[in-house]
Formats: C-alpha cells, sequence, structure tokens
C-alpha cells in the first residue's frame, strides 16, 4: 500500500491505516510543517491537499489517502529548491508574521489558484474563510494571493 | 523601503522548515501531559495515582510533593502552582503530571489519576468576592481584593459642582482568549553539563528561566531558554507559558530524560489566563462650553485565580482612565480581584481595551447632549502639546500628535461626508448604515510598573558579517528582522550582512519581557547605543588608517569613510583585527526615569505615549441585526517605522483582533468552567467577515527612544471595540455598555442570546 507524498511514493504499514494523517505526516515522515492547532478541524493550520484539494490533516487517517497524491508545504518548492511564486508572494507581501498558519494558508491559497487562477479579492477571502489567521487580520494574506495569481495563469 | 516586505525568518515559516517547540524531536524523549480536576473550588486530600502508574506506557506522575524547589511563582505575587497542592483555586489547576513514553499513553493515563478533594463554595463574582464574608481564594492573603489603585487630582465636588450636567453610566467587559495558533508547549533538554535546556512556545524568556529554576530549585545560570519561533502570543505566552516549562523541566531533572509538553486547545483554553473583564461605573461632569470638568470612575478587574500581573494591568487603566483628554478633577478607583474564575493576565492593550471602550463612548454621549459636534469635543478636551495629563505629567518631551491623528482619520476615510449618510435608527432602510470613530493615547513600554531596561550586543566577524544578540524575543511580531534593521541602518551596511543569534538567557543579561509594544523601541534602543559604541571603537583605531579624525568617521554604503577614503566594511573589520581590537560592542538602553505616587495617582507615569485614532464603517441589518464592516481606517504615530511592511501587519492585524473583542469573541463561564475551549465555539474573526483596512503610518521620531521609533503593537487593538460601538450607535440609534454586541439591536446585549442566525456552524 502506497501513498504518495511530494511526488514521491511512501509505503504504508497495515498498522499505519488508522493513524491520523496529521500524525503520519508529522511523526513518521517528519514532515512538521504541517501544523497542529486546533485538532477539529475548524482552523486549517493542518491543511494539506489530497488531489489538489485542500483538506484538514487531522479529520483523515491514512486509510483516506492511499494511492493518492499528498502535497505538504515542504512540497511546494520547486524542483531547484527555490520558492514558489506563491511561497515568494508570502514574503513579498509581508504575509507572514508568526507564520503558524502559513503552511495551511499557502496550501488553501495553491489549491484556489489551481482551479480559478483569476479570483476576486472577495473570492480570496472566502476561499481563505476556515483558516484563521490571528496576526495578519488577514489583508496581507489577500495581497499575496492576489500577487501570486498572474503566475498560475502563465 | 522597497515595496517587498523583509524579514529574517519567512523562507523559513514559507517552507515549514521552521521548527516550533513542537516540531523538536529527540532521542529518548518522553511526553508530558497535564491532569485536571472537576472541581473549582476545592481542598485537595488525596491525589490517588496508583491505576495511572500501572497504565501501558508509563514512566511516572508527579505531584506537588515532588518539586524539589518552589511551587508557587508569580511575577508580582508568588501565589501560582505549578502544580495543585492544598487547594484547588480554579478550573485550570494542574493537579499532576503523566510521563509517558508517547502522547497517546500519557493522555490515556491522565484520566485515570483521581482527586480526592472537599469542594468549597466558589466566588465567581469580583463584586460578591468583596464583602467582608467573602469565601477567600487565597486564605493567607486576608481577602479577595488583590490590590487596588487610584487617582486624585484636583477637586471632584467641585468639578462636579461646576459641570452643567452629569452622566454616568455603568460599563461591562468580558473575559477574552488570546487564541493564539500554536498551543503552549516545552521541550526540555537536561545537558550533560548541569545544564536544563529549555525550548517553549513562550515570549517572556526571562520569567520563564525564574519559574522553571526556582521550581528545580537551582540557580539561574542552570537553566538556559533558547529561543524556539512561536505561533503568536499577544501577551498571552507569559504565566501559562512558563509554567508548562517549569513542569516539563521538573519531569525531564526528575527523570534525566528530555521530555516534551504539548497542550491540546482544549487544555490550552481551559487553564490560560485571559483578557481581563471589567466592570466600570463612570461619572462624568460637563459644562456647557463642552469642557470635561470632572471625572469619577470605579473600576473592578476580575483577576480570577492568581495575582499574575493584575497590578500592572490595571494600573494602565488607571492611568489612562480619562482617554487622552485632559480632566482637572478627576477621582478613579480601582481594584484588581480574586475570584475563582480563570485567571486573568496580560493581553495585548493591556488594560487600556476596557477603557477606552467606556471613555470614548462617554465622550460621544456629553457631544450628543451638549448638541456639539463628538469630534469637535473631543478637540476641545483632548492632550496638546505642553498639557497637563491627569495624573499631572507634561506632555514637552515628544511631539503630541493627537490631533495629527484624529485628522489624518477624518481624511482617510471621508468621515465628515459618510457621517451624513448615517441611519439612526431610520426604519425606512433594510441595512442600516454607521460610521464611527475612536481615539487613545497609550504610555510607551512599561513606565512606573516596573524595570525598564535591555541589552544587545554587536560582534562583527573579520570577514565583515556581523552577529547581533539582543534581549527581545521573536513572538513572530518581525522583532529580530525590526533589531537587524535598525542596525543595519546604524552602520550603514546591508540587512543580509547581519545575523541575530539565537536568542538565549545565557549570552544576554535579563532584558525583560517582550510585552508592551516594547520590542522595538527598548531592544531598538540597545542595538542602537551598542551601534554607537562599535563605531567609536572602529573610528579610535581606524582614524590613523583613514587619515583623519575620529569625528570625520561616517558608515555608510557598506563602508567606513575618512577624508577622502573609504575601507569596505570587510576591509575595515579586517583592518580591526590586525589592530588587536574587537568589533564588539555592548549596548544598553535604560528608559528614561518616570515616576508614580500611590497615594495620590500623580506622576510622570511614562516617558513618552503615542497617539492613534480609527475609523469604521459599517451596516446592521435592520431585521437579523447581523453586522457588516465595510471598511477600517487607522492612524498612529509610530515614531519611526522600521520595518513597514510589519507594521501594516500590525495595523491589520490588531484592527481585525479589536473587531473581534467588540462583535464575537467571549470566553463564556458558566459555574466557574469554561464552555467553549477551541476555535468552533470561541470564535475570532475570519477573512471573509474582514474588510479592506486602511493604514496611516505616522511618523514624528521620538526624541527619548534612540532608533526614533516608539511602539504600534497594542495601540492598534485597543480603540476598534468603542469606534465599532459608535457606528453601531449611528447606524441604530441603540447604545451598547457591555461586548461583545452580539446584538447590535437590543440595548440589553447578552452574551446568553444570539441571534439565531449569527451562531456558526459547528
Amino acid at each position: 500500500m502506497k501513498v504518495h507524498v511530494n511526488r514521491k511514493p511512501v509505503e504504508v504499514s497495515g498498522e499505519a491505516l488508522g493513524t491520523r494523517l496529521i500524525d503520519f505526516l508529522r511523526e513518521e515522515l517528519d514532515l512538521t510543517g504541517t501544523k497542529y492547532s486546533c485538532g477539529i478541524g475548524v482552523c486549517g493550520s493542518c491543511t494539506v491537499l489530497v488531489d489538489r484539494k485542500a483538506v484538514r490533516s487531522c479529520r483523515l487517517e491514512v486509510r483516506d489517502v492511499l494511492d493518492k497524491k499528498v502535497l505538504t508545504i515542504e512540497g511546494m518548492l520547486r524542483p531547484d529548491g527555490s520558492l514558489h511564486p506563491l511561497q515568494q508572494a508570502f514574503l513579498d507581501a509581508g504575509a507572514v508574521q508568526c507564520g503558524y498558519c502559513t503552511p495551511g494558508m499557502i496550501l488553501t491559497a495553491h489549491a484556489l489558484l489551481l482551479r480559478h487562477p483569476a479570483p476576486t479579492r472577495e473570492e480570496i477571502r472566502s476561499a481563505l474563510r476556515n483558516n484563521l489567521c490571528r496576526c495578519t487580520g488577514y489583508q496581507q494574506i489577500v495581497e499575496a494571493v492576489e500577487r501570486a495569481a498572474p503566475f498560475y495563469r502563465k | 523601503m522597497p515595496d517587498r516586505a523583509w524579514r529574517n525568518d519567512a523562507v523559513a515559516k514559507v517552507t515549514g522548515a521552521a521548527r516550533y517547540t513542537d516540531d523538536l524531536k529527540l532521542p529518548g524523549l518522553l511526553h508530558a501531559v497535564p491532569v485536571y480536576s472537576n472541581f473549582v473550588h476545592a481542598r485537595i486530600r488525596t491525589i490517588r495515582t496508583g491505576a495511572a502508574e500501572a497504565a501501558e506506557g508509563v514512566i511516572r506522575i508527579l505531584t506537588a510533593r515532588d518539586i524539589p524547589g518552589a511551587n508557587r511563582h508569580g511575577q508580582i505575587r508568588k501565589d501560582m502552582p505549578v502544580l495543585a497542592d492544598d487547594k484547588i483555586r480554579y478550573h485550570g489547576d494542574v493537579i499532576a503530571i503523566v510521563v509517558a513514553r508517547t502522547r497517546v499513553q500519557a493522555v490515556a493515563a491522565a484520566a485515570l489519576v483521581e482527586v480526592v478533594a472537599e469542594p468549597l463554595p466558589a466566588v465567581l463574582d469580583p463584586e460578591e468576592a468583596l464583602r467582608p464574608d467573602a469565601v477567600p481564594v487565597h486564605e493567607q492573603h486576608g481577602s479577595n481584593l488583590i490590590h487596588t489603585h487610584r487617582v486624585r487630582r484636583g477637586d471632584i465636588e467641585r468639578g462636579f459642582g461646576e459641570s452643567d450636567f452629569i452622566l454616568e453610566h455603568d460599563f461591562q467587559t468580558q473575559h477574552v482568549e488570546h487564541a493564539y495558533l500554536e498551543t503552549e508547549a516545552a521541550v526540555c533538554l537536561p545537558r550533560p553539563d548541569g545544564v536544563m535546556e529549555v525550548r517553549g512556545s513562550m515570549q517572556h524568556p526571562f520569567s520563564t528561566r525564574r519559574f522553571v529554576a526556582g521550581t528545580l530549585g537551582e540557580p539561574l545560570a542552570n537553566v538556559e531558554v533558547v529561543g524556539t519561533p512561536l505561533g503568536g502570543g499577544f501577551g498571552g505566552k507569559d504565566d501559562t507559558a512558563a509554567l508548562v516549562c517549569a513542569r516539563a523541566a521538573l519531569a525531564a531533572r526528575l527523570l534525566g530524560r528530555p521530555v516534551k509538553m504539548t497542550y491540546d486547545r482544549e487544555w490550552s483554553m481551559r487553564e490560560s489566563y485571559k483578557r481581563h473583564p471589567y466592570r466600570v461605573r463612570y461619572r462624568m461632569g460637563v459644562r456647557r462650553d463642552g469642557i470635561i470638568r470632572a471625572v469619577h470612575c470605579r473600576i473592578v478587574a476580575d483577576g480570577g485565580a492568581y495575582c499574575s500581573v493584575t497590578p500592572w494591568v490595571t494600573w494602565r487603566s488607571t492611568v489612562q482612565c480619562c482617554g487622552p483628554y485632559t480632566v482637572e478633577n478627576v477621582h478613579c478607583d480601582t481594584l484588581g480581584v480574586y475570584t475563582n474564575n480563570v485567571f486573568t493576565g496580560a493581553m495585548r492593550g493591556f488594560g487600556s481595551p476596557q477603557m477606552n471602550f467606556v471613555v470614548e463612548q462617554m465622550v460621544e454621549i456629553a457631544a450628543e447632549k451638549l448638541g456639539m459636534d463628538a469630534v469637535e469635543f473631543r478637540r476641545l478636551n483632548m492632550v496638546q502639546q505642553d498639557s497637563l495629563t491627569i495624573t499631572g505629567q507634561k506632555l514637552n518631551q515628544h511631539r503630541v500628535a493627537m490631533g495629527e491623528a484624529l485628522d489624518r482619520v477624518r481624511e482617510a476615510s471621508s468621515f465628515e461626508e459618510k457621517r451624513k449618510r448615517c441611519s439612526h435608527g431610520s426604519d425606512e432602510e433594510e441595512e442600516l448604515y454607521g460610521i464611527g470613530l475612536a481615539m487613545s493615547y497609550r504610555g510607551v513600554s512599561l513606565g512606573a510598573e516596573g524595570a525598564d531596561f535591555t541589552a544587545a550586543t554587536v560582534n562583527a566577524q573579520a570577514d565583515g558579517s556581523i552577529l547581533l544578540d539582543v534581549g527581545v524575543h521573536e513572538n513572530g511580531q518581525g522583532a529580530e528582522s525590526a533589531m537587524i534593521l535598525v542596525l543595519a541602518r546604524e552602520l550603514g551596511v546591508r540587512p543580509d550582512r547581519i545575523r541575530l543569534q539565537r536568542s538565549s538567557t545565557a549570552t544576554i543579561p535579563d532584558s525583560g519581557t517582550t510585552v508592551a509594544s516594547r520590542g522595538t523601541i527598548m531592544g531598538g534602543g540597545a542595538v542602537v547605543q551598542a551601534a554607537r559604541e562599535l563605531k567609536r571603537k572602529i573610528a579610535t583605531t581606524l582614524s590613523q588608517r583613514l587619515g583623519c579624525p575620529m569625528e570625520e568617521i561616517r558608515f555608510e554604503g557598506e563602508a567606513v569613510h575618512g577624508r577622502g577614503q573609504a575601507l569596505p566594511f570587510a576591509e575595515a573589520m579586517a583592518e580591526m583585527y590586525k589592530a588587536r581590537v574587537f568589533p564588539f560592542a555592548f549596548g544598553m538602553f535604560r528608559a528614561p526615569e518616570v515616576s508614580w505616587d500611590e497615594e495620590t495617582g500623580q506622576g510622570d507615569a511614562y516617558f513618552t505615549w503615542v497617539y492613534g485614532c480609527q475609523a469604521v464603517e459599517l451596516t446592521v441589518n435592520r431585521r437579523t441585526g447581523k453586522v457588516t464592516l465595510l471598511g477600517m481606517t487607522a492612524a498612529h504615530d509610530v515614531g519611526r517605522a522600521v520595518n513597514r511592511p510589519m507594521v501594516l501587519g500590525q495595523f491589520y492585524g490588531g484592527m481585525a483582533m479589536g473587531a473581534g473583542y467588540a462583535l464575537q469573541e467571549e470566553v463564556r463561564m458558566e459555574e466557574g468552567k469554561i464552555r467553549n475551549t477551541n476555535f468552533h465555539t470561541y470564535r475570532i474573526l475570519k477573512a471573509d467577515q474582514l474588510p479592506d483596512m486602511q493604514a496611516v503610518i505616522i511618523e514624528n521620531p521620538d526624541p527619548l527612544s534612540p532608533s526614533g521609533a516608539k511602539s504600534i503593537g497594542e495601540p492598534v487593538n485597543e480603540i476598534m471595540a468603542p469606534a465599532i460601538a459608535n457606528a453601531i450607535y449611528n447606524a441604530t440609534g441603540i447604545r451598547h455598555f457591555r461586548i461583545p454586541i452580539l446584538n447590535p439591536l437590543s440595548s440589553e446585549s447578552s452574551a446568553e442570546d444570539p441571534p439565531a442566525d449569527r451562531k456558526e456552524p459547528s
């Protein structure tokens, strides 16, 4: 049994099937960029993409993602190791403060821009509504997503 | 500053590489979890740990008896136990900790610990707690009164006598949760050299060190608290966070193994301290010409089960009890009270949001009664250059920018024009429109609360790279990048030449806490002093080489300039080493003297002040009561903006947090137990509930701040609630005397009955 994590196949043992996806990523694979915060699927800090859809890794088990493609924040870097334009946009827009919501925000925004590369500010806000941030008031995060959008239209 | 933001830690944060406390892994790491009881107030008889000890994977259960050092801690009064011993004083008291091989095992075993205790009547209302026959929370303290503060200025009776009318209103504010996204966590490693190394999600490494060393019964030098990326603090990662570190360190010391203790959200919200709920009775006497002649107020703050920093929080409320207005006759009594509720402590704003909610509505009520424009009323009474504050401080050491902040917000928000459109409860519109504003001044840093000094070292290397160490903590706000930018500017070098050392209590003197919006002004001050000392050393050493007297040597453009010649910075540093002089300097910034007389409540409370104003536009649906925020504008005098995009981030984040305070946030207590302990029931504002915000940065560099910078983190958070209350009044005609304003259409706005359509689906 396999899960594809950040474009690499990962063997999964029978025991691991019932493990929460967030624990599997953080503890087994040491992908600690996925953050634990509320544990009940409300805050969005643990967001990862499964087959390009933003999901809460605290609400899933490994069995739910068998043979699927999981993307975590560690998989956002481009193959040459440079920052993805969306990551760069978060930097440039000043969208990062404590950084705890940042991985989930970036992945949620990535999922949005993959399916809709020209969102309005309202659409961005709406897409981010289930990712909580206490530091930024969201404004520079919305600006970061706007900055990155043209890249997705190429 | 280019239009792109810069911070030293952002790449690690956008790539997931940043390692927060819970992300750390160590060989042989054990896991600890807290054990709570279901009591709110009780005398502990026995703690039965047998069943838990026998559970799978359990290494040890620790109770108060296992503590080798002190079990009582606190920054002001040592009344907070690491583990409850004699009594349980609130629902969040920790009775024991379970240490096990895995976290899952520890959590399972925690449920098996049994507390036998004799329940005591709980005192949950601060006014009741003050009665002589009230049940004492801390018997040894004598009463439930934690402390009092006062202001006595002028002659209050004469002031009311000279008034043409007197307004009196009661206000009430709520418990608020900081809601940092990262919960409390600690990883403690007993090092072979005997030092306990502590990494934790906390914002006050030096207080944490005192808590840890005290608990272990060891000297401060035996504990090293290492800076670790922090997932938000907002004032909330102080006492509770330090206790969590102390518990993990206790287990690590006793077991001789590294221990991790990470909190679940429910534990965090149950145990951690909150913003103080206030009850304020406010009486204002006003003369027909619009001058406030007298203010009498009584402030009661619910301190909960432990003292924490209640005396400091309420001191700020006392000093700022009249807002940014000069009033000649003031009588203020402030009481901090013990109850069996969750304890309360520092939170962004620190006693000012509550008072601004009161004062900024009182001035509007007064202006309306006078038939005067509320902006004009403010202008007549507000502090000006050289004004005397209500504590007798003359504002002559810096630019008093109250009027400037007010005017900039009025312009930027088109306030006058929009005010004409307000609905005032008209029954013709479906969406009632209102705009409102509020303003404040705020004493910078700690003021007469405490020792206010900070250290920095600058250590230039022979290749021209630079190590910087400062005694302020990175809470997520960008403190480290601000320090680097301050140094880069002083030395005339690029920021990427500078690396901020991992902060550690072992490398820099105790510089206090990174709260009170003091990071930039105090840390930046120390960096400037260190840079000046370094430049003096370099100039002295290289003046001959550069062919000019040291006074003429300049530092700019990545070089050290003499008369007609310049040395690139790296070469200059190599020359320093050749001359056997270390390009190393220590700097400290000591806040200018302040003063305070507890008897009269008079003195120079803070060495400088910041000025700010915020406006908000909104609509209220006439049928459902739903509030829609349309726009928010803020103008604040920051002294000097060191890192502009990060200053904007403070503006936006502060306004958003203030809006949540006004409209929906409330820790709901029921018989001393918190009902909403996670984010589905404790609701902070979401991206689609907030409008685009406008920020106006005013820069009047402060002569008493070496870097010119003042403060911004808290000023932006302290006036949105009254601005919203005023806007709701202008929309609906209904005045709200308590927050959160869950039902703007009812003057009896109550926490218990939010309109059905505003409840969050869970």
